[in-house]
């Protein structure tokens, strides 16, 4: 749909209340999948991480895996969700080559975790609690490749091929209640709660929880209901939408365009809806009615999984801080500007800043470093921040800078020798010989000899044109290969010329 | 000479020890057997001779050399197609897997190679184990070796017949709905269903995964028993398979031949399955009554049990049984193995390659019942059927909880006739699964049930089966009281009942080596 079928953003919103709700899928990082002992990887050769079991070959059967169900609870207690005391897996029952058994093994009317919330702050200070239905295991399906055709699609391709190391692999779906009350906010909403949960499961050690692999997949449902009606509209579910900023995107695009065919007297069909990131525009997909048959039953192959009260709560004793409150405090006690804060948060060094923090380096100190030479070098190289050095390194460099030792230009060279693998900052400074000059007797011998080879500016000088001294520091420091305190330099300059 | 086709498996192992006789020269009889009785048998669907006589060798170079071997090294066993083979091709009887190799095998059939027993090969069944004839196989029927055009029982026709043919001492079979204990009444074997959970499914082809149920097939209850020993335990592969440890079954075989083994055994008959109920043979009854009539004068008490609830098991099953099964073969669909069939004409698209692969390759009784299944658990109905189905379900259990109260072990008749012949009811389907009205509330109960030899109707001197059936985890007790019954009623008519069989024309023959 062009963008011209869209109506205008804030009219949409005069004439309809978005209606809101969410599946996010949380794919696991167990170390092998959830019905089987295959390696839960991810980069491995098509087809290798399989066996009978997760290829659906007859006779395999399912096995749970203990790993998965102590993710799962322990992600439904940091939602605040009640764990079940018994439930059951069930089978959703549909034919999909991706699906080897051409059925899911899921949960169905037994989650292990239900009725949670989650309270998400938005940008203007707002407050809004998502309350979450429900949390249940399931297993992911297989990866489909559509080959030949131009679009790389399945419309049109040639064949397709099936990689089934993903398939079985654990996920917890993650479905809110109905978000009423969202008005304007409503696209910040999804991409704030989307956030939301991936920092818990990220902090919860449960997932990879990168968006951009599929550990964390949106579906975002969206529906429209005329103003002064109370009757909801038909909803559509966007699917696998796989970045936060798409969430909003997305949400936006829908309210637009569905505001535009309701007031243009159409109507919306349910259905689910591709995202195209490269558009910024959602397409249809398949027609989805509340009738979808999927023949639940509760799946024959597997006894109920009951977890004891106490487990349940030993498992609630390791459950971290919350985020959120991790990120108040946190910012109260290294006294961040919000700015500040938020560039760390975005950048996602808050562990690596509170490390550094906690190995002795200054906030801000640490914020700087992080947030600037060595997010610049990852960026340079491809890489994630924290697999280039570590807090305690970090906060070395910081105390050789605070001592004197190396300057800020000095240090960056220092990081560059730790990155290449030369070893912690003091090594390298040893090593390649970097630290600060801090001998006046070399310093005063380079500044005489300065002095007398520019005595057209040493005249300045003494004539009070004290700016001119720039020349004679640019040459000590020169002479120095940089392992000077420029501002030592400039006063030892000064003392020289005037004697 | 002994022909050593004849002895029991448990005969059988004490030559093989006492070093009278070679597991090549045991194999090599049985393989002959096969190939002079099978071509009108047809028990087999794959004969793997070859591997079997290695197998064999390898046994026998073991022994020799003083290794330690299990209790039934060396003997010949069938396994039924539905058990995944790594060296065998395994079709489940079905045109959808014809000339499948799986890469694995079953975990019972590990079981059978790690006590050095020898596969002889897979025996025949209704197609995924769907029938109670063995005339549902798409590869053809199996023949009752007692009366050629008459049926074996189903599923596990191929290996009922494989045992009452002298073709195997032992072999493996499973049971959702009487699939062992059916075919072992009216061929004049023995056979066992265990506890559900007790032997593992993994690489079972699931059917209804519920009931489902490896078991051994074999002639005497001691033989039943000692297969029993090598597959039965926990499997970390089978979540649903019972973390008990089994007492020997083979020892409780033997204290059922002590005297006064029967003296003080308060024997459950139910009322509901008890002959008087429509569809019941008068010679099957007849036999039922005069077994009966000898465990009382053995000292054993006697007692009328009602199960209300059993009348509703035949219609809780037919909804049970496809619901399940409908989404256990919802797997083949060509796109990883099996059969794959491009639609006639139109597109090639991955949903119209699975429509006809299906199309093709399953039989219509797999259709009917995967189509009923899926009609059972569709929206809407899936309460008034799936769910009613499970109440009843709890019903029967409840009912086997109070007849246990009163008794020690439930008797019936295995099956209400005596073999059919074949066609005779491949049209009428009602018929045909009411046939199973006697051994399907063990499988809903998930409680163990033993078939063996009643003796032969009077009017149509075919075999009929006793049926026993003991609390959940007990199935050692059945061993115990099976045996002392065999031994009895072996007694009242002074010789085995399959010793009565008639002799089977030889020289039919087949090809040795698989022809599935
Ligand atoms: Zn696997």
């Amino acid at each position: 749909m062009a963008k011209a079928n869209l109506m205008d953003y804030d009219k949409a919103l005069e004439l309809f209340e978005p209606v809101l709700g969410f599946e996010v899928h949380v794919e696991l990082n167990t170390a092998t999948k959830m019905f089987c002992g295959c390696a839960n990887e991810f980069g491995q050769g098509a087809n290798t991480n399989t066996c009978p079991t997760c290829l659906g070959l007859p006779g395999g059967l399912p096995q749970v895996n203990g790993k998965a169900i102590e993710s799962s609870i322990r992600l439904g207690l940091a939602l605040g969700c009640e764990i079940a005391e018994t439930c059951r897996f069930a089978r959703k029952n549909y034919f999909y080559p991706d699906t080897a058994k051409n059925f899911q093994t899921s949960q169905y009317d037994e989650p292990i975790a239900y009725e949670g919330s989650l309270t998400i702050e938005l940008e203007s200070g707002r407050q809004v609690t998502v309350a979450i239905e429900r949390a249940h295991m399931e297993e992911d399906a297989g990866k489909l490749t559509h080959k030949g055709g131009a679009s790389g699609r399945i419309q049109g391709a040639d064949y397709s091929l099936v990689d089934y190391n993903r398939g079985g692999v654990p996920l917890v779906e993650i479905v809110t209640h109905m978000i009423e009350g969202a008005e304007a906010d409503a696209p910040e909403i999804g991409r704030t709660y989307v956030a939301a949960v991936r920092e818990i499961v990220k902090a919860l050690g449960v997932s990879n929880a990168r968006m951009e692999e599929g550990n964390v997949r949106c579906d975002a449902n969206v529906s429209l209901r005329p103003r002064g009606s109370d009757t909801l509209g038909t909803r559509t579910e966007t699917k696998n939408v796989n970045s936060l900023r798409s969430v909003e995107r997305a949400i936006r695009y829908e309210i637009q365009r569905q505001a535009q065919v309701l007031s243009a007297g159409g109507t919306i069909v349910q259905e689910t809806r591709h995202w195209h990131e490269d558009t910024g525009t959602t397409s249809p997909g398949r027609p989805k009615s509340d009738a979808d048959d999927y023949r639940y039953f509760p799946e024959p192959d597997l006894v109920p999984v009951a977890p004891s009260r106490e487990w349940v709560e030993e498992l609630r004793a390791t459950l971290p801080e919350p985020p959120a409150e991790r990120r108040k405090r946190l910012q109260a006690e290294w006294e961040f500007s919000a700015l500040e804060f938020q560039d760390v948060v975005n950048s996602e060094l808050l562990d690596q800043v509170e490390a550094t923090v906690a190995a002795g380096a200054s906030a801000q100190s640490a914020r700087k470093w992080w947030t600037g030479e060595i997010a610049r070098l990852a960026n340079v190289d491809g890489v994630s921040p924290e697999t280039l050095v570590s807090p305690g390194q970090v906060a070395e460099l910081v105390a050789l800078i605070d001592s004197g030792t190396l300057t800020d230009r000095l240090g960056r060279q220092v990081l560059e020798g730790v990155i290449a693998g030369e070893g912690n900052p003091a090594q390298v400074v040893e090593a390649r010989g970097l630290a600060v000059v801090s001998d006046d007797g070399a310093l005063i011998a380079a500044i005489d000899d300065a002095l007398a080879s520019q005595p057209d500016v040493l005249a300045k000088i003494r004539d009070g044109k004290v700016q001119a001294a720039g020349a004679v520091i640019g040459a000590v420091m020169k002479a120095m290969r940089g392992q000077a305190d420029a501002a030592r330099v400039r006063e030892l300059v000064l003392e020289r010329a005037a004697e | 000479m002994t022909d050593l086709t004849r002895i029991s498996a448990a005969e059988l192992s004490g030559l093989l020890a006492d070093g009278s006789v070679s597991s090549v020269e045991a194999t090599r009889v049985h393989l002959e057997r096969i190939a002079a009785v099978d071509g009108d048998v047809h028990a087999f669907l794959h004969v793997a001779a070859e591997t079997a006589l290695a197998t064999a060798a390898d046994v026998d170079r073991r022994r020799a050399a003083g290794d330690r071997l299990g209790p039934l090294a060396g003997v010949p066993v069938a396994i039924k197609d539905v058990l995944v083979t790594a060296d065998m091709p395994t079709t489940a009887g079905s045109k959808i897997l014809e000339g499948w190799m799986p890469p694995y095998d079953a975990t019972v059939v590990r079981k059978l190679r790690e006590s050095d027993l020898v596969p002889l090969g897979k025996t025949n069944m209704d197609e995924f184990a769907m029938g109670s004839s063995t005339e549902h196989s798409a590869y053809g029927p199996t023949h009752n070796p007692w009366d050629l055009e008459r049926i074996p029982g189903g599923s596990g026709g191929g290996s009922a017949a494989a045992v009452a043919a002298f073709e195997a001492p032992l072999a493996l079979g499973s049971d959702t709905g009487g699939s062992i204990r059916q075919p072992a009444a009216v061929t004049g074997s023995v056979g066992f269903k265990p506890t559900y959970g007790g032997v593992s499914r993994y690489g079972a082809i699931a059917m209804a995964s519920s009931l489902d149920q490896v078991g051994p097939v074999a002639r005497t209850v001691m033989d039943t028993a000692l297969l029993h020993d090598v597959i039965a335990g926990h499997d970390q592969m089978d979540a649903t398979s019972l973390a008990t440890d089994w007492p020997s079954m083979a020892a409780a075989a033997t204290a059922g031949l002590a005297d006064g083994a029967l003296k003080g055994v308060r024997v459950g008959v139910i009322q509901e399955l008890a002959g008087n109920a429509d569809g019941f043979q008068a010679g099957v009854k007849q036999r039922f009554d005069e077994t009966l009539a000898l465990l009382s004068a053995a000292g054993a008490e006697v007692i009328g049990v009602s199960c209300p609830n059993f009348e509703y098991s035949i219609a809780a099953y037919y909804l049970i049984h496809p619901a399940e099964a409908s989404s256990n073969l919802a797997r083949f669909d060509s796109v990883r193995f099996g059969l794959r069939e491009n639609p006639a004409d139109g597109p090639i698209t991955s949903e119209r390659v699975m429509s006809a692969t299906r199309g093709a390759g399953f039989g219509p009784e797999v259709k009917r019942r995967i189509i009923l299944g899926t009609y059972a658990l569709s929206a809407g109905y899936y309460d008034a059927y799936y769910g009613s189905a499970q109440k009843v379900r709890t019903l029967i259990q409840r009912d086997f909880q109070a007849a246990f109260e009163k008794v020690d072990v439930l008797v019936s008749p295995s099956a209400p006739t005596t073999a059919f012949k074949i066609g005779e009811k491949i049209d009428d389907l009602l018929a045909m699964y009411i046939n199973d009205i006697t051994t399907i509330p063990a499988n809903l109960a998930g409680v163990p049930g033993l078939g063996l030899p009643m003796g032969l109707a009077p009017e149509d001197g075919l075999p009929t089966g006793l049926q026993l059936m003991a609390p959940a985890m007990q199935d050692a007790r059945l061993y115990t009281l099976g045996a002392a019954i065999e031994q009895l009623l072996e007694a009242s008519w002074g010789h085995t009942l399959i010793s009565q069989a008639p002799e089977l024309r030889t020289g039919n023959t087949r090809s040795a080596e698989g022809n599935n």
